[in-house]
């Protein structure tokens, strides 16, 4: 009974997300473009044969970097700014009263876009492939499968701790320049511009123990069929999904009691 | 006569947006951190580039640098002045209170592109010229008249494209209406300013010189710092400087003929 209302809600709230995702198809296929950048670092790599350096061949670099533009179309995560727009303009005062927490809203508007953006990214992906041809591969049914849960769990990793960034709009109001400042290591140390592995030796000690290399480094590796240590990046993973959800739950109880609705 | 009234209206400009940007006091030590952060980020990509190779695409780390001064100095630009404005306009269409705009007696690019100022991105300015400033010391280029001239014209040809570019892709709302992010495909382009136009291969460098002049946007200005620069790039600089403002500006009016208000 229960597990069926949650049933209900849930694939009532993707269904609507999705139609209004639909409604705005330009936008997201624009976004989708937005997210080209490591082409371009492909090609300064393969242009000045940088990659020779790391023992990772032209052919397994532009994998490389089509799984990082993949896993990264499909974690992307805006929730801050919604959260902050609907929480400065009075929208979350009648979220705040359903009995479904609000974040669940915004989950099920991720995973909407995400679906509405698949069909752009796979185009993307097939021009990518008209000019490299010789980088097509198929990968196994089982690796495509473990690609795509550490995807999603990657992306979970970045909707917990942007929801955690979103819940401190309860406090200070604007919490997107918070979310800017994170978005920069983010950028720089998950292995969009430049795998890991090429990082020197003062960053790998300890990179590893943040959540950064396994947001796009490791589903990318693992679908490009790179090396990578595939048990040992799931777990750290998991891990920081444990850590952050108790974090998350803390800060939004805490924060909803904080929260003073316009007009009170 | 009319060049002190415009003087005077955007000194009140300046004065309405910075008073309400000061009243988020802690966003700006935060947007300080995220500058100098990006700007560290971006110069470990550029050793990592650089990790075993001595030049890239013909460029030494200590020039590359002055390509990374130019493009963090461009950016602070974009994001006092380019960004608040220009990403304004698709709100103004879209709630259709580009009417009020269009009746005040004053020129409405003027008005759409100068009304806000985003203080923090000062910071990011003083960087990149601090920067500079340290190239300047570690390339040993010795500063004279002609030198000075030349890097500034070409530099306040580079701030002219760019605002073409964000100035061009804005305007295209008034038909699309819903294209916030069209700016942010522009943006992930002009990322490519932080490298050496000759670090690409030959067609991404036609495609940078052509379609979306980056080549004019961040090398020709660091050519000219190293004294490398051939006067007719420059000259071609300028030429395409001035077809560019000018046809902004022209296809701004163009597009105002396409304007319906909110309820026609």
């Amino acid at each position: 009974m229960v597990s069926n209302l949650i049933k209900r809600k849930i694939f009532t709230l993707l269904k609507v997300q999705y139609s209004n995702m639909l409604e705005y198809r330009v936008e997201i296929a624009l976004w989708a473009i937005s997210g080209i950048i490591p082409f371009f670092m492909l090609n300064i790599w393969t242009n000045n044969n940088l990659n020779e350096y790391i023992n990772i061949s032209d052919v397994m670099l532009s994998r490389y970097f089509l799984c990082a533009f993949f896993v990264r179309q499909f974690s992307v995560v805006w929730v801050v700014f919604s959260f902050e727009e609907d929480s400065l303009t009075g929208k979350v005062s009648p979220y705040l009263i359903q009995p479904l927490n609000p974040f669940f809203r915004y989950f099920a508007q991720h995973l909407a876009e995400q679906l509405t953006r698949f069909p752009f990214a796979l185009l993307i992906a097939s021009f990518f492939f008209i000019f490299n041809p010789e980088s097509i591969w198929i990968p196994n049914f089982g690796i495509l499968f473990l690609s795509v849960i550490s995807t999603f769990l990657s992306f979970l990793i970045q909707f917990l701790i942007q929801s955690i960034v979103a819940c401190l709009c309860f406090w200070t109001e604007k919490a997107s320049s918070i979310e800017r400042l994170l978005f920069i290591p983010t950028l720089f140390l998950s292995g969009l511009l430049a795998p890991v592995v090429s990082f020197p030796e003062y960053v790998k000690s300890w990179i590893y123990l943040t959540p950064f290399p396994y947001l796009i480094d490791f589903p990318a590796n693992l679908l490009s069929g790179n090396t990578t240590n595939i048990s040992g990046g799931f777990c750290m993973q998991i891990l920081w999904i444990l850590l952050l959800f108790p974090v998350f739950k803390k800060i939004w109880s805490r924060g909803t009691k904080k929260y003073t609705a316009m007009g009170s | 006569m009319k060049l002190r009234k415009y003087f005077n209206v955007y000194t009140k400009f300046l004065h309405t947006s910075l008073a309400s940007e000061l009243e988020y006091k802690t966003n700006i030590l935060i947007d300080l951190i995220t500058a100098i952060l990006s700007l560290v980020g971006s110069i470990f990509l550029l050793s990592i580039f650089f990790q075993n190779n001595s030049s890239i695409g013909g460029w030494k780390f200590e020039q590359a640098l002055i390509i990374q001064g130019i493009y963090t100095i461009l950016n602070g630009i974009t994001n006092t002045w380019f960004n608040p404005n220009l990403t304004e306009i698709v709100k103004h269409i879209r709630e259709g209170t580009l009417d009020f705009v269009l009746l005040k007696p004053i020129d409405s690019q003027f008005f759409i592109s100068l009304k806000k100022i985003t203080p923090s991105g000062f910071l990011e300015i003083t960087l990149g010229i601090c920067l500079l400033l340290y190239c300047i010391k570690i390339n040993q280029i010795n500063i004279n008249f002609s030198f000075l001239t030349l890097s500034l014209i070409t530099i306040i040809c580079s701030i002219c494209i760019l605002y073409s570019l964000w100035f061009f892709i804005s305007t295209t709302t008034i038909w699309f209406v819903k294209t916030w992010n069209a700016t942010e495909v522009l943006r992930s382009f002009l990322y490519i300013g932080r490298f050496p136009l000759n670090s690409f291969s030959f067609s991404l460098r036609i495609f940078f010189s052509v379609f979306i002049p980056i080549a004019f946007i961040t090398t020709i200005p660091s050519e000219v710092f190293l004294g490398l620069s051939q006067f007719w790039k420059i000259l071609l600089e300028v030429t395409v400087t001035i077809i560019f403002i000018f046809s902004s500006r022209k296809f701004w009016l163009y597009a105002l003929k396409f304007y319906s208000s909110a309820s026609s």
